[in-house]
């Protein structure tokens, strides 16, 4: 397989031609905070707008996971604009999250924990006003629970029970602050198409999807 | 509230209806305008219907008609009630205004009364300020409509069924 050299954050890395740079990162333990990105997808959604990185010869920063790495290119995944977009990119994830870590199951394995820590933002950060969903939590399904509340809406499970199953029961409805993830008329997950692979729990970074 | 045998109706109209379209996913929204113009609204089986044809998951096709405000989940009611939440109706009480027609009424926004008499939604401003808070009552738009105006607008038009009803006897 044909590779270009780049440097990130000052380490000399191989990456293979077309990779993007979020995942030539990563492949070099140099971590990048990421929330809808999946590797076997060639179209990311770049929704979560959290993978800022700064690029030499660029005027503004970037998304990691939409830039394909380039023969010399220097990347810096610390620059003081990246971080303050990623910054406020997670505080106001945080500020329609119940952050509930004491009483839930995904405490510890969180990667809203995880991205919080790494980007030195406080779990119970105060920049935005809470606002709450207030959803019903669907424990429909006979293997896991669904928490709207705990949702980022990553689409992580959406793009893993399309892409890799074939399947399509869950998907995004309803606009703005409304928008969630749900099934075909908003029936419990039970009820729907689901077939109970679990895969979606998997791909979940978040407390929303949990085994039971 | 519908019944298999308008289920199996709208079913044969949607299919009737798509036999005009290429099998195109970016004909989705055309497909659904053109169903919602010839029923009214998008039931649910139509909804499953657009989606067998173009081959996409249903809540593709759910996901675009609750995104888009043109589209309607349930059938119209006779009258349309529209509440105004633009800028002036929101500061003179329009959510109160809201609250009253969905207590009165026992729907939610976006919903039809069980009889199909009323549908209830929200607008963003009609353009008629002055008259805040704004209810849009069968595209006349009336004003200063506070909880008790809501009560009387209710009360003429039961009048008036009434009053149809006697002609009819």
């Amino acid at each position: 397989m044909k590779t270009v050299s780049l440097t990130i954050d000052g380490k000399e890395i191989k990456a293979p031609v077309g990779e993007k740079v979020l995942w030539a990162a990563l492949d070099n333990d140099i971590y990048i905070p990421h929330l809808c990105a999946r590797h076997d997808n060639s179209a990311p959604d770049a929704s979560c707008r959290l993978c800022w990185v700064e690029i030499e010869g660029k005027s503004r920063p970037v998304t990691a996971c939409t830039e394909t790495v380039e023969a010399g290119m220097v990347v810096n995944t610390k620059g003081q604009a990246a971080l303050r977009l990623a910054r406020t990119a997670i505080e106001l994830l945080l500020a329609s999250n119940e952050v509930d870590c004491a009483s839930c199951a995904k405490s510890g394995a969180c990667e809203l924990q995880k991205i919080a820590a790494h980007l030195k933002v406080k779990l119970k950060t105060r920049r935005f006003k809470k606002i709450l969903r207030h959803l019903p939590v669907d424990s429909s399904s006979p293997l896991f629970t669904y928490d709207p509340n705990k949702c980022v809406l990553c689409g992580q499970c959406i793009q893993v029970c399309r892409q890799r199953l074939g399947i399509g029961a869950l998907g995004f409805a309803h606009r703005g602050f409304n928008r969630r993830m749900t099934t075909f008329g908003d029936q419990p997950i039970g009820q729907s198409e689901c077939q109970n692979c679990g895969d979606c729990v998997a791909a979940c970074p978040t407390g929303a999807l949990c085994f039971k | 509230m519908t019944n298999t045998k308008e289920k199996t109706k709208i079913t044969e109209q949607t299919r009737r209806l798509l036999n005009r379209f290429s099998r195109k996913r970016g004909n989705l929204i055309p497909t659904l305008q053109k169903v919602q113009e010839e029923l009214g609204y998008l039931p649910r089986e139509a909804m499953l219907e657009v989606a067998r044809f173009l081959d996409i998951p249903e809540i593709d096709v759910y996901g675009v008609v609750t995104f888009y405000n043109q589209f309607r989940l349930n059938p119209p009611g006779k009258h349309s009630i529209r509440v105004c939440l633009g800028t002036a109706c929101h500061m003179k009480g329009g959510y109160i205004t809201l609250d009253a027609w969905k207590r009165r009424l026992s729907i939610d926004r976006g919903q039809t009364t069980a009889d199909r008499e009323f549908d209830l939604d929200t607008v963003a401003c009609v353009g008629c300020c002055v008259m805040a808070p704004v209810t849009v009552v069968d595209d006349k738009p009336a004003g200063q409509v506070e909880p008790t105006k809501v009560d009387g607008i209710l009360l003429s038009f039961e009048r008036e069924r009434e009053k149809r009803g006697k002609e009819k006897r």
